[in-house]
């Protein structure tokens, strides 16, 4: 079954898409989402570091997004507004990657590949490493759901649960890095933020509680990737931002739908 | 021993030191009131029992094992956060949801249970915040300002809802407040901060002190004379006995 290059793809596709929804809502509720854009455009660079050192893609990745994620950490609060820091953090690293990856003349990338994704390419490594990485961010995020969300709510109230705010954000960091490095095959740099925010945004139209919302997130992102990839091979475009597409038009129905529902409140 | 003991605490936020040499012991069953200026560490103090600030000098410490029920001044909860009473009621705690609804009878609220905490009032979110609060039993409250929003009346009903848990519960209740006359009716002892403890003692004993009344100036006696008048009152008519409990 593995050996048909659809179905690997499609496995793939729902992997991520299991490990962006509920990391994809706290990104969403804590208000993440350039920090989530600054570590995937990060990620190019960690690319390019791995096949210059020729070690393994997955660990490069996850390597270069925690510095990223603690870069930021580290500059928030000296003098720069958050969004200014993230942009040129974010940018910077998304150029210095490209920069480095022209550097590596002896290798011949497909820059696309990684910019885009290159999800119908996914081999059988590749989606074990894809399905070990979900299953390693979901793990994560269940086992600290309830400090996280308390966290998330209110700073003092976590403190005063015995919760440190600040390990449970170094947690979602971690779960960022390894999904930003499981989604680079699959959708890409630039679009794997789109994979975290899209479907946890339009969860929240029919979503009554934190968990739900999480569930349904899941489920738009696997419909998304599944719907995607059915509409990338009959319309022949490109997988990964078909898929992205697919979840936008999702995003654009329920948010039509849930305005629909809440304006008699 | 004390629940909460604090020893020679100093807190600095960079350069700037905001509380200095402060201790302070709350005992069980007490309702002890911070007041003071703004910018005078009160709630840096209460984010150094809790935690989240770091003592630079001294130390807090609390009673091994000590259960709190923590209200925050204010809770914004991110509209892209769905989240119903029932959900919030249970955020770091495994309640039954009969404990929840039986919470939310307590404090005035009931039938909010599937309601969404965004839809609440005011009025409703500061009763469900105080009820989430108590629903593990704790030994100590601390509410951080926990009326701003309210009115007047609304203030007075929570303070007195405070001081019927108290009564019923023998939790004893840590609080940051401006408003000094409802506050003081309702304290057994008031800590006047000022960046260092100005004065301590029983309300009435700190509404005279010369420090005081250095801080809070003209408003002094206006605050002390609603504070002997709602006193008053409450022995006259409202409920007359739980004032004795309290003394």
């Amino acid at each position: 079954m593995l050996d048909d290059f659809m179905t690997r793809a499609t496995l793939a596709g729902i992997g991520v898409a299991f490990a962006a929804a509920p990391l994809g809502c706290f990104v969403v509720w804590r208000r993440m989402a350039y920090f989530g854009d600054a570590t995937a455009h990060a990620a190019i660079l960690g690319v390019a570091l791995s096949l210059a050192l020729q070690m393994s893609i997955f660990l490069g990745t996850v390597v270069v997004a925690l510095m990223m994620a603690f870069a930021v950490t580290l500059l928030a609060g000296r003098g720069y507004a958050m969004d200014t820091l993230l942009g040129v953090l974010a940018h910077s690293a998304l150029a210095f990657g490209l920069v480095a990856v022209s550097f590596l003349s002896g290798i011949r990338i497909d820059l696309m590949a990684y910019l885009f994704g290159d999800i119908l390419a996914v081999s059988h490594s590749d989606l074990l490493v894809i399905w070990g990485g979900a299953a390693l961010v979901v793990a994560l995020i269940a086992w600290r759901w309830s400090p996280l969300l308390t966290a998330t709510l209110n700073e003092e109230l976590a403190y005063a649960s015995g919760i440190d705010p600040k390990r449970e954000q170094l947690i979602l960091t971690l779960a960022l890095a390894i999904t930003v490095a499981v989604a680079i095959k699959v959708v890409g740099v630039l679009l794997i933020a789109a994979m975290l925010i899209i479907p946890a945004a339009a969860a929240r139209n029919f979503a009554r509680t934190p968990e739900a919302m999480a569930l349904i997130a899941a489920a738009i992102g696997g419909v998304s990737a599944i719907a995607g990839l059915r509409a990338a091979y009959l319309l022949d475009t490109p997988a990964g931002p078909t898929i992205v597409c697919v979840a936008a038009v999702i995003f654009a129905a329920f948010s039509a739908f849930g305005w629909r529902g809440r304006s008699g409140v | 021993m004390s629940l909460i003991a604090v020893d020679g605490l100093s807190v600095r936020y960079g350069e700037n030191t905001v509380l200095h040499d402060v201790s302070l012991a709350v005992e069980p069953g007490e309702i002890v009131t911070i007041v003071g200026p703004n910018g005078s560490g009160k709630t840096s103090l209460l984010k150094a029992i809790i935690g989240a600030a770091r003592p630079a000098a001294g130390d807090v410490r609390l009673k091994p094992g000590l259960r709190i029920g923590y209200v925050p001044q204010r809770l914004h909860i991110d509209p892209t956060l769905p989240i119903t009473v029932e959900r919030f009621m249970r955020l770091t705690e495994k309640v039954a949801r009969t404990d929840c609804m039986a919470a939310l009878d307590a404090a005035g609220v009931p039938d909010l249970l599937k309601r969404q905490m965004s839809q609440l009032s005011g009025g409703q979110f500061q009763r469900v915040l105080l009820a989430r609060a108590l629903i593990n039993q704790p030994e100590i409250l601390l509410l951080d300002e926990a009326t701003q929003g309210l009115d007047q009346q609304g203030s007075a009903a929570f303070y007195k809802r405070i001081e019927t848990v108290r009564a019923e519960t023998g939790c004893a209740v840590l609080m940051i407040s401006h408003e000094l006359h409802v506050v003081m009716s309702a304290s057994d002892r008031v800590v006047c901060l000022n960046g260092h403890v100005c004065c301590e003692g029983t309300p009435a004993v700190v509404a005279s002190a010369p420090e005081y009344r250095a801080l809070f100036g003209t408003g002094t006696g206006g605050a002390l004379a609603l504070y002997r008048h709602e006193h008053d009152h409450d022995h006259d008519h409202d409920n007359p006995h739980s004032h004795e409990a309290a003394e």
